[in-house]
């Protein structure tokens, strides 16, 4: 059980990571507070990828000069690196556009509190 | 030469178009739209070419780089993707026709932006309908979104509000599909969808696999707004500026629709989907709760645009359901009606976007009969659209609900039947309240003004929207006609020879 635990600690972590972001996103009430849920949510899942393309006994996806190219099972896969860089340029665009929005937000109703918002809204 | 580029050039088209309209925009205004135009003027006209080249010749794949799948990128033309790519050039060109009078009506001063990012955004959809790649289509879900959030944020006061939501709601949607791609590709080891699609009967015990597309499908469900992921969809629509509601309405949900559909059926595969981990069954239950949630919701709408809003969540239903019934019946039923509803509402909007234009609002208990006097052709688009989404033939709202209906006799399912004839009534209900004002109830002024708005605040339109704005609607709602009275020759020569082989 212990084992069951600790041999996929990396994979807790990731899940208290979307745990956090998730309630940020939904729970909380300030606008910023919401998007630094949405990023933890992102960061979260671009470590998944990461930890899910790791392997024991395995090295750098760099080519060696000892473990020749045959023996591919040796090396990190490193597609989902790449990929992940690709998923945190999006994500950094949707920041991007996300805060510009708030900006916007804020100069038309001079706050970013959900519920004062919704009042000011009406 | 061009057959083997075929499917990447719309993309193309449309990403380089974006680029020149943001350069042309800094120094020469007046190059803006034409450019747009010329740019979804060839896109169309490529989609046509497609369309026929794939009935000819069968599918076109074209690698990214020379790379081989599922190495490489790979962008496939199948009837399917050929479909869809000229549905959406179609309602595009008819929506930027209308855009040279709305635009500058509602986004003065903001035209260059605009039309820059709706290039992107048409980018964004005909990138996701032709890539065979998931993590591509990902990254081009992303493009659309951004594209979607900022056309919806350049609207009045409140739409920043409305798009950060839409924005908060779809980066969920698309972490959750990021997510499960993940598991699947845990499972799988790639990411090209044909490839994927060969694995599948080896891992289907796998349940890593019902995870990613548990996940996959809630994230893409957030996107087409099924029913309990709806929320973002009614306020974005409302406060988005007319212009740019009547492109992401239409084809946005749609498109998202289309990925279930070659997820679910083309890469799982139907078997996999309805037997071994039935998702389709809680896809079809949760859209038949949206259609009768939708359908009631729009019943208590007071402004046109809303009105709309809620109708498409009921309309997603549909499409829903016919993905839920997983039989080829079904499939042409959704896929049928992904056509119809994306030529219909864009008609509605435009009809929304003219009233706008002349009056300044689309409030419905302002309407009467001055109304349907004044702007007389706007009004008989609005009532072919509206019949049409009630489903009375011949428009082409009922082909797509009759393919559905025989799908669910089909399959003995008669609570979704019974579905299928209580929302057309509902949508009559809300749709003849429209057009009893329109073409039945006298002017305010012979009304008690207990029964009718104050009428000194508004007086009514005073003459036809202009041509620019009267054409495209006309046209949409002629296509309308079109294609209901063309509907056999269309389920037969377009979608039977895109069904998957295993149906």
């Amino acid at each position: 059980m212990l084992d069951f635990f600790l041999g996929h600690y990396a994979y807790w972590f990731i899940l208290v990571l979307l745990t956090i972001g998730l309630y940020g996103m939904i729970m909380k009430r300030n606008l910023v507070k919401k998007l630094v849920g949405m990023t933890i949510l992102q960061s979260a899942i671009i470590l998944f990828w990461v930890v899910i393309s790791s392997k024991w006994n395995a090295t750098v996806p760099i080519i060696a000069p000892d473990i020749p190219c045959a023996q591919a099972a040796n090396y990190i896969n490193p597609l989902p690196h790449a990929l992940m860089l690709t998923a945190i340029v999006v994500g950094v665009a949707t920041l991007g556009v996300a805060l510009g929005l708030l900006i916007i937000i804020y100069r038309n109703y001079r706050t970013l509190e959900e519920n004062v918002l919704i009042d000011r809204m009406k | 030469m061009i057959t083997q580029n075929a499917p990447a050039l719309i993309p193309v088209i449309y990403l380089a178009a974006s680029i020149l309209i943001a350069l042309a925009g800094m120094r020469r205004k007046w190059l803006v739209y034409p450019l747009a135009v010329f740019a979804t003027a060839i896109a169309f006209s490529v989609a046509g070419f497609n369309l026929f080249l794939v009935l000819h010749s069968g599918t076109v794949s074209y690698r990214f780089g020379g790379w081989i799948p599922p190495i490489g990128i790979e962008y496939v033309l199948d009837p399917l993707s050929a479909f869809v790519a000229m549905v959406v050039a179609a309602v595009a060109f008819a929506v930027l026709i209308h855009s040279r009078r709305s635009v500058p009506l509602e986004l003065a001063g903001k035209e260059a932006p605009y039309y820059a990012v709706l290039m992107l955004l048409l980018c964004g959809f005909n990138g996701i309908v032709f890539t065979g790649d998931f993590f591509n289509l990902y990254v081009f879900l992303e493009i659309a979104s951004l594209a979607g959030y900022g056309l919806v944020g350049l609207g009045e006061k409140r739409s920043p509000v409305a798009a950060f939501r839409y924005l908060i709601m779809g980066s969920l949607g698309a972490s959750f599909y990021l997510l499960g791609l993940a598991f699947l590709y845990m499972a799988t080891g790639s990411l090209n969808m044909a490839d994927i699609s060969r694995i599948i009967p080896y891992v289907s015990g796998n349940p890593v696999l019902f995870v990613a597309v548990s996940l996959m499908t809630i994230g893409l469900g957030i996107k087409m707004a099924i029913f309990p992921l709806h929320g973002w969809l009614p306020d974005a629509y409302t406060y988005a500026p007319s212009t740019s509601v009547a492109m992401i309405a239409p084809l946005g949900t749609k498109i998202a629709a289309y990925v279930i559909i070659r997820m679910l059926f083309y890469v799982f595969g139907v078997h996999y989907v309805s037997r071994d981990f039935p998702i389709t069954t809680v896809i079809g239950w949760l859209s038949v709760i949206g259609i009768i949630y939708g359908s009631i919701m729009a019943m208590t709408q007071t402004e046109l645009k809303r009105m709309l809003a809620y109708s498409s969540v009921a309309q997603i239903g549909y499409i829903g359901m016919g993905i839920g019934l997983a039989s080829p019946l079904g499939l042409i039923g959704a896929v049928l009606h992904v056509l119809n509803h994306a030529f219909m509402i864009a008609c509605l909007f435009l009809v929304a976007g003219n009233l706008r234009a002349r009056v300044g609002h689309s409030n419905i208990s302002d309407f009467n009969k001055s109304y349907c006097k004044k702007m007389p052709w706007t009004f008989a688009a609005f009532t072919i659209a509206a019949l049409s989404m009630i489903g009375i033939p011949p428009t082409a709202g009922f082909f797509s609900k009759w393919y559905l209906a025989l799908a669910t006799i089909d399959a003995n399912n008669w609570i979704f039947l019974a579905v299928i004839l209580i929302s057309s009534l509902l949508n009559a209900v809300y749709f003849f309240n429209i057009l009893e004002r329109v073409y039945l109830r006298p002017a305010a002024s012979t009304v008690p003004a207990t029964l009718s708005s104050p009428t000194a605040a508004n007086p009514g339109p005073q003459r036809e929207a202009s041509l620019s704005l009267l054409v495209p609607t006309l046209t949409l709602a002629t296509a309308i006609l079109v294609l209901g009275l063309f509907n056999a020759v269309i389920v037969k020569k377009l979608i039977l020879p895109m069904l998957p082989v295993v149906m």
